[in-house]
């Protein structure tokens, strides 16, 4: 063994020490994305397994009491909090991202504010935007803990991602679309609704879609603008409770241990469906631009 | 021929004017994102400002006593239960992230991309609830057993927020490494490196203000998060000695207090949401000047 060092060059141990290395680089590799992709599967699976055996009827009860601790009003809320987040955001991002991709020309001052300001929006927390929502619609605007406040705070929360989607989507549609559409003699608008929009809807409804599942996950941003009333809301001035709030404080309370597992199972599978819905929408939207 | 033409002309001008009325409206709806983030920085710091005015920004920021009922509001360990947590996120979530991103994007074959990546694109949808509760019943109980304690703490908070941020990481430094011109590998490749050492001594550096930046939009995250980490924390107004103590941040302390709070304390916690908020403007700005470096 000694007798080959010696007469081995350098050239090879320097050989042998690359291959050592690249051997440890490959393993280390290897075992980050094995480690990343156990403990997150341990995520899902142990919500599942400890959650799936607890979910029974009384669990979707309509009126919520302290015995059945339905999540039922619950589900309803998220879902008309959602519809309306979306009734006030999807319009403004839409409009805001049809003006930046289609009415702006290059250089325009005030689209770089627009898009900054859409990044810094991006990164707030949502604690901050809950914050917000209390001292501007709860308080300011008189609202009280309820339903629209919640709704106005979540919509400026998607209205980035709102925004980006569809202003992607718009980028996407070939430029030969709108010169064919002028050329026909369209005007700018009819060439918006009529060519534009439907060509980037895909993307546009993968934004929508990647959005509801913002709202129907937030929580932080609800509890001091929409509250944690149990009922079902008569108006959208009362105080709702969306699931995600309703996990929280099942959580924070630890009385009903098990319904708290199944509803983390109820939560976790509807967040999950609608954002997988959200990327097959827009996986078909790539298979398609490669079929063109 | 004379009314056809009035009819044509009165056409015209009604088209342009619904041109008009939607040129203005989609500019409205545009500048919304303006006037949204000017509302959110004018409340905060309306209500913020006096507040840390009245108490002294040294005393505010700079002492360790927070205890409203003797007006006493010192956010000091706020601040390093916050920086402490997100550091403790970082150092599980970035090295474990960074490996992962680097197997997506040099090593794993096309099938396997095509499995292991939505995967994690849609694990970054799971609700902060779900990661607290996950903590809660999973983590606290086993580091309570390990290491005979009480279980919530920066450790538990650190490791729950380090998978909270893989997917962002993940997916943000992918396509940084993606990014990477293949004539860089190649040609590293052609002076007779191999595959490993090219990647980590040719495309790693030169994605590194990508990696940069997805280190930077992860610790926004981790700073940012309020509802898992509340759960897990243990919420204990102190300067920690033990990586498994309890501490409480600056999210946490607005969310715990808010909902009972008034005068000079609800205004000492939205003044506690101005610092936060500097801390994430700060964040930001690092962000996009990488962003804009490494041309994502």
């Amino acid at each position: 063994m000694r007798s080959t060092t010696t007469f081995a060059s350098t050239a090879t141990i320097a050989a042998r020490r690359a291959k050592r290395w690249a051997v440890i680089l490959r393993l280390l590799v290897y075992l980050g994305a094995i480690i990343t992709v156990a403990v997150l599967l341990c995520l899902v699976g142990y919500i599942l397994v400890s959650g799936v055996p607890h979910i029974s009827l009384d669990l979707f009860a309509l009126p919520y009491n302290s015995l059945n601790v339905s999540l039922m009003p619950a589900l309803i809320n998220t879902i008309l909090m959602t519809a309306l987040s979306l009734l006030i955001a999807v319009p403004l991002g839409l409009g805001a991202a049809i003006y930046l991709v289609e009415y702006t020309g290059r250089g325009n001052k005030l689209v770089g504010v627009i898009r900054t300001t859409a990044e810094t929006l991006t990164g707030i927390p949502s604690i901050v935007y809950g914050l917000f929502g209390m001292l501007f619609f709860v308080t300011a605007l008189g609202w009280r803990l309820s339903l629209l406040a919640g709704a106005f705070t979540l919509a400026i929360m998607i209205l980035p991602i709102i925004m980006r989607t569809t202003e992607e989507a718009l980028k996407a549609v070939p430029d030969s679309f709108r010169e064919g559409s002028f050329g026909l003699g369209a005007g700018r608008l009819r060439t918006v609704g009529r060519v534009l929009l439907p060509s980037a809807m895909p993307g546009i409804l993968a934004g929508v879609i990647l959005g509801i599942g913002r709202i129907v996950g937030e929580s932080a941003a609800l509890i001091y603008t929409a509250g944690s009333v149990t009922e079902l809301p008569t108006s959208v001035f009362d105080s709702t409770r969306t699931l995600s709030v309703h996990m929280y404080i099942l959580a924070s309370e630890g009385m009903h241990i098990n319904k708290t597992y199944a509803t983390a199972v109820v939560l976790l599978v509807i967040v999950l469906a609608i954002n997988s819905l959200s990327a097959l929408v827009a996986r078909r939207l790539t298979k398609g631009k490669m079929d063109d | 021929m004379n009314q056809l033409t009035l009819r044509k002309t009165d056409n015209t001008t009604k088209r342009a004017l619904r041109e008009t009325v939607a040129h203005v409206l989609f500019a409205l709806a545009a500048s919304v994102s303006i006037v949204a983030v000017c509302l959110i920085c004018f409340f905060l710091l309306l209500n913020g400002l006096p507040a840390i005015a009245q108490i002294g920004l040294f005393n505010f920021v700079g002492t360790t006593t927070w205890r409203p009922s003797a007006d006493e509001y010192g956010i000091l360990a706020m601040i390093v239960g916050s920086l402490y947590v997100t550091a403790g996120a970082i150092i599980i979530g970035v090295p474990l992230g960074l490996l992962c991103a680097i197997f997506l994007s040099r090593f794993a074959s096309r099938r396997l991309k095509k499995i292991i990546l939505p995967g994690i694109e849609l694990l970054s949808g799971i609700p902060s609830v779900v990661f607290g509760f996950f903590g809660l019943v999973a983590l606290v109980p086993l580091i309570r057993q390990f290491f005979d304690v009480q279980g919530m703490g920066i450790l538990t908070a650190s490791i729950i927020l380090g998978m909270m941020i893989l997917p962002t990481i993940i997916t943000v430094s992918k396509s940084a490494l993606d990014a990477v011109p293949n004539n860089y590998y190649e040609g590293a490749l052609a002076l007779g490196a191999n595959h490993e050492r090219c990647v980590f001594r040719i495309v790693f550096p030169a994605a590194l203000s990508g990696v940069m930046a997805a280190i930077i939009l992860g610790v926004g995250r981790a700073i940012g998060e309020t509802m898992a980490v509340v759960m897990i924390v243990g919420n204990q107004v102190r300067i920690p000695n033990a990586i498994t103590d309890g501490v409480r941040t600056l999210t946490g302390n607005i969310v715990l207090e808010m909902g009972y709070a008034a005068d000079l304390h609800r205004e000492a916690l939205i003044g506690t949401a101005v610092v936060l908020f500097v801390f994430i403007l700060i964040i930001n700005l690092l962000f996009s000047l990488l962003k804009r470096r490494s041309k994502l």
